[in-house]
């Protein structure tokens, strides 16, 4: 029967579809795997941002990811709480976000950070602090849109939460 | 007590599905590409708030409704939103108006309902009160830099609140629904809640150089499901390929 490390290992493989750098578990969007005495396989997932497209496929992937290895029963399923934060993308996560040129959430998220002024942010690019902010929202749910004032680059930054 | 419930549910679902169906109105129409993002990713955390509060009604109902049959094949008159989320979105300074509104209104509900004894929707609220910050934010921004902009962007949003104002009373309704849940320690009161939507609306308002309307004749009926013209239409829309082809799926 499969075990739950062997099931960790292949979750390694399943990716965020929009940020393909990242799997799921550094994403830390896994919260539980189990395994049945049957060898029905649960997996336990939170959303990030609420209405973030790309959960369904995440849920789907997983399934797929897990089937193929030949567990026999997969259930993925989505609980809200506790809410997912920021702090959950682990230090590897949060290197690889680095180098595909997303700056990574720096700070612990806590609700008091996101209703202060905006945080200073590392280009991804260059390292230069001289960033600014473009828009708090970018080309996903999870991400703000920041400009390099050093470097001239435009970049994302994953939003803190 | 699960009618109310279901009934209470209902409202904040419809709120949320309504304001982002009008927010992705603005899809690929936005007056610089960052705004057209920004309210394109504030009508998808809002789908996706109405979905897990649909999903959550349909289980307090017990008849087997899904998140999709309570979106698609509910009529005007089954609706529970409140007016202001269904007006039209009108020019820039109308439509962040509407929002920066509803979000002075949102964003300590939300918070008040952290503390509800209904655990769902504690965990709903708990995801939404993180993207409810953002949102107040964005809003309040732009009324500042309309209100405190040029003669024109001010007298828009000063335009924009006067016509909005009559609706945002029904966000503090007191009725049967709201009694009976507040009793029971499920929907926070509408007093704090009012009381931190005044005054988040007159610190920004004050910011933003514009002045506060005068409460006059408050429109009320859309948590009775009594609505504006504007509602039918919006569904129409929404639900067209439901109504058209039953059951489709894709």
């Amino acid at each position: 029967m499969i075990t739950k490390e062997r099931i960790l290992e292949l979750l390694d493989y399943v990716k965020d579809p929009e940020i393909p750098v990242i799997n799921v578990l550094e994403l830390g969007v896994v919260r539980q795997v189990e395994v049945g005495p049957d060898g029905k396989v649960i997996v336990t997932i939170t959303p990030t941002y609420t209405g973030c497209p790309a959960m369904d496929v995440m849920a789907a992937d997983i399934r797929k990811e897990l089937l193929e290895a030949g567990v026999p029963t997969v259930e993925v399923k989505q609980v809200l709480s506790p809410a997912w934060t920021t702090d959950w993308i682990t230090e590897e996560g949060k290197r690889k976000l680095k180098e595909f040129g997303i700056a990574p959430p720096e700070r612990t998220a806590d609700i008091r950070a996101l209703k202060g002024a905006a945080p200073v942010v590392a280009c991804p690019h260059c390292g230069s602090t001289d960033t600014a902010m473009l828009s708090p929202f970018g080309s996903t749910a999870c991400k703000a849109l920041w400009k390099c004032n050093a470097c001239q680059e435009p970049f994302d930054q994953f939003k803190c939460l | 007590m699960s009618n109310a419930l279901f009934t209470y549910t209902l409202r904040l679902a419809d709120d949320l599905l309504v304001l982002s169906h009008r927010l992705s109105e603005w899809c690929g129409h936005g007056p610089v590409l960052e705004e057209d993002i920004a309210l394109t990713n504030r009508a998808l955390d809002h789908l996706g708030e109405a979905r897990n509060l649909l999903q959550y009604a349909g289980q307090v109902e017990g008849q087997g409704r899904s998140d999709d049959d309570l979106a698609f094949l509910r009529n005007e008159r089954q609706y529970r939103n409140v007016k202001l989320v269904e007006q039209p979105n009108g020019d820039y300074a109308h439509t962040i108006a509407r929002n920066f509104l509803f979000d002075a209104y949102h964003l300590p509900l939300m918070h008040a309902l952290l503390k509800s004894k209904d655990d769902q929707l504690v965990a709903i609220a708990g995801k939404a009160v993180k993207e409810a910050t953002y949102h107040l934010r964005h809003s309040s921004e732009w009324m500042v830099r309309f209100g405190d902009g040029t003669d024109e962007s001010h007298q828009r949003a000063q335009t924009a609140l006067d016509d909005l104002w009559t609706f945002t009373g029904e966000l503090f309704v007191e009725d049967d629904v709201q009694k009976e849940l507040e009793k029971a320690g499920i929907a926070p009161a509408s007093g704090p809640i009012k009381a931190a939507f005044d005054s988040t609306v007159n610190e920004v308002l004050k910011e933003a150089t514009l002045k506060r309307p005068e409460d006059g004749f408050m429109a009320e009926g859309g948590r009775d499901g009594r609505h504006t013209e504007h509602l039918g239409y919006i569904l129409a829309e929404m639900q067209y390929l439901q109504r058209a082809y039953p059951g489709a799926e894709w």
